[in-house]
């Protein structure tokens, strides 16, 4: 863990070339937890994204939004758009995604941002439910409502008819100047684009624009009384996480290109919460860390069922394994959503630092030994607050 | 005209269960200060109890049906026909009603055990953090009920007596019939009462006014030697009945599935803000407002005009609300107010 307050460039620059390597060699080093393949990498990367970006806003300003699922549909039904109107490479469409959902969040934010607390987080959520609610309803010419936008043959592609790039007999599929955006490829252009994101992330976190909004979170009125201005903070933080969701959700679009409302339900932006708070609101690496676990035990939950249980419990007596079956079948295949929530209420309650406290705390534990304990405290609380 | 006339009871009805849910809601908020996003939840098992109750009653077997005399064919009949005949019918007739009697003691327990056991650890922590301890915990209670009763509504119906609809026009006495399902009348009627007696304990009773005085100034109440936070705790389990009352009572008009406590939380969140956080009054004044412009928005005669608006008017009624009225329709001046 890195200390902010004394992180030199050259330190930051090693953070990065660390990060970079481990992002790009997922495909190898998860390749032992089964979890090496493209649709879950990208899945990584794409609500890896998405997280950082809300970590930005809840993380360094407090500002608990409830609706940046619907930043994330709209950077998909935006790049969506862009596949069927102007060309399949993924450059523009993520471009268009990412300032689609930009502009809304402007909106978004000068209105909501009037207001913080509890009163915040009900507006994003009005919010978010207009733009759900609507997607189904009148907007359904550009959303085509419960079916999902989807691409087609006869879409214009105004730039690839221009060089002359013509569609064939099936279905076109998203690409980079003609690298195909599916599998690995499409894994790798979401961890450029991931690392790209994650440095100027880290470079807000390092920034005294950072550190300002830090300030709001401990006390905003005083803030205020030091003569600053809190609301452009606010409002460019949370422009800048709303294009972060945006071009998540575009990004989406891109290894799977088609778009559906449900993307911009309630609970999707409860889910992107829940990484952030998992992983460890207001820590760099966290949220990343939080969304990686999330969708990791998602996935293999999901795929569970009871005969597999009984399987892994064969070593125990019959009647004792078919008990220990049934009750975890319970949590797993359909009831991961019940493991997930529980999980949840067990991180509020007893670590709600996330697991980026409870890894500091046993880092604590294995230098107690090493340290004196007055010696240790004080480094111990700057490196919580601020790594 | 009768088409507004519809419009209005429409309106009332679904007002009456907004009102109800926001009512618990702003209960615990001007009591605890806890915001409560498992509230929706409790709504949710009231709506369960109600079909727990009739699965109980209507516990069949097989017996060789009579009344077939050519080959040996079976029917399912409940237990209670055959012990009590036509008496044990009827009571499975009218196992909705009958909920109410069985979910009053067992909302009252839930709750109880809700504060107790996961609340109370949150007073002292920030709003944020009890939202999303409470969030995690209305995903655990939907995803029991989605093990337990499966992912399908599972519809419940009103006692034969009353399942027909009543005409308006001979109520109202105006000349054409307007004809309106009885349930909905009584649905609206039972949440006035329900309203009325929470107001009622609230305000004619010593217990009732202790509670008032601990959310006005609750150090002081403390200071005078009164337990407040077992008040608290009592008032947690009223909300808690409230919305379980509302959850039972509603089920013949939504058949109940695991995710009605979430759709209804938001709009009850809506509803609160709109009215005041912690305002009683506000609470119910809104919910039935909403219930109306709601109602007055599906109409197609407005849905030519504004096409969609059915599908955010509560929104975005909040949001204009929320940005000209700080503190909601009837909110305290200095309650939540940033």
């Amino acid at each position: 863990m890195i200390n902010a307050n004394l992180a030199s460039p050259r330190q930051d620059l090693i953070y990065m070339l660390v990060f970079s390597a481990v992002i790009l060699t997922m495909p190898l080093w998860l390749q032992p937890f089964g979890a090496a393949y493209p649709g879950l990498l990208q899945k990584f990367m794409i609500f890896g994204i998405l997280a950082i970006g809300y970590n930005l806003l809840f993380g360094l300003t407090g500002y608990l939004s409830f609706g940046h699922a619907a930043f994330l549909g709209i950077g998909s039904y935006a790049a969506v758009w862009s596949f069927k109107l102007l060309s399949m490479n993924v450059i523009p469409a993520i471009i268009f995604g990412t300032v689609m959902s930009g502009l809304f969040a402007v909106v978004v934010g000068y209105v909501c941002l009037r207001r913080a607390g509890i009163y915040f987080a009900i507006l994003t959520l009005a919010f978010a439910q207009m733009a759900y609610n609507l997607a189904y309803s009148v907007l359904t010419p550009i959303t085509n409502g419960e079916t999902g936008l989807q691409l087609s043959q006869q879409d214009p592609r105004i730039l690839d008819r221009m060089f002359g790039i013509e569609a064939t007999s099936s279905l076109p599929f998203p690409n980079l100047f003609g690298i195909t955006s599916a599998g690995f490829y499409g894994f790798y252009i979401c961890a450029a684009v991931m690392i790209i994101v994650f440095f100027i992330a880290l470079r807000i976190f390092r920034s005294s624009f950072g550190l300002k909004l830090r300030a709001i979170k401990s006390n905003q009125t005083r803030m205020s009384y030091t003569g600053y201005n809190t609301r452009p903070f606010l409002m460019t933080t949370f422009v800048i996480s709303g294009m972060y969701a945006g071009l998540a959700g575009s990004l989406m679009a891109v290894t799977d290109p088609l778009a559906g409302a449900e993307r911009m339900q309630w609970t999707a932006s409860g889910e992107v919460v829940l990484m952030t708070i998992l992983g460890g609101a207001g820590t760099l690496i966290g949220p990343l860390l939080g969304a990686g676990i999330i969708k990791y035990f998602e996935n293999i939950f999901s795929a569970f069922n009871e005969n597999m249980l009984m399987d892994a419990f064969s070593f125990l007596p019959d009647w004792m394994a078919e008990g220990v079956a049934a009750f975890l079948g319970l949590f797993v295949g359909d009831g991961w959503h019940l493991t997930l929530g529980l999980v949840f209420m067990l991180i509020v309650i007893f670590l709600p630092g996330g697991m980026m406290e409870g890894l500091q705390r046993i880092w604590k534990l294995i230098r107690h030994g090493r340290h004196k304990r007055d010696h240790q405290s004080k480094s111990q609380q700057a490196s919580a607050e601020e790594a | 005209m009768d088409a507004i006339l519809l419009q209005i009871m429409n309106g009332l009805d679904k007002g009456g269960a907004y009102a109800l849910i926001a009512l618990g809601l702003t209960l615990v908020f001007g009591t605890l200060g806890v915001v409560n996003f498992a509230h929706g939840a409790l709504f949710m098992l009231g709506a369960f109890v109600a079909v727990t109750l009739n699965k109980l009653l209507s516990l069949s077997v097989r017996v060789k049906d009579e009344s077939v005399t050519m080959f040996d064919a079976y029917k399912e009949t409940p237990y209670l026909e055959l012990w009590f005949g036509d008496v044990g019918s009827q009571v499975i007739n009218w196992s909705v009603p009958l909920s109410i009697l069985i979910a009053i003691p067992l909302m009252l327990l839930i709750g109880v055990v809700m504060e107790r056991g996961l609340i109370r650890h949150f007073y002292r922590r920030s709003h944020a953090e009890q939202i999303l301890v409470t969030f995690g915990l209305a995903i655990v209670l939907q995803e029991i009920l989605k093990l337990m009763f499966g992912a399908n509504p599972i519809p419940q119906s009103t006692p034969d007596v009353i399942s027909g609809s009543a005409d308006l026009s001979m109520i109202f006495g105006i000349g054409e019939t307007i004809s309106y399902p009885w349930w909905r009348l009584i649905y609206l009627l039972f949440s006035l009462i329900v309203i009325g007696l929470v107001f009622s304990f609230l305000h004619f009773t010593t217990y009732g006014m202790v509670v008032r005085a601990g959310m006005a100034d609750r150090e002081t109440v403390e200071l005078l030697g009164i337990n407040i936070e077992k008040r608290f705790t009592i008032v947690f389990g009223i909300a808690a009945i409230v919305a379980g009352l509302a959850g039972v009572m509603y089920t013949p008009i939504l058949p109940p599935d695991y995710h009605m406590g979430m759709e209804f939380l938001v709009i009850s969140f809506v509803v609160v803000v709109v009215g005041g956080m912690g305002s009683l009054p506000g609470a119910v004044a809104a919910g039935f407002l909403l219930g109306l412009l709601h109602s007055f928005a599906s109409m197609t005669a407005v849905k030519d005009i504004f096409p969609g608006i059915d599908q955010i008017i509560i929104y975005l009624v909040a949001v204009v609300i929320l940005l000209t009225r700080p503190r909601g329709l009837l909110g305290r001046r200095g309650v939540m107010e940033s």
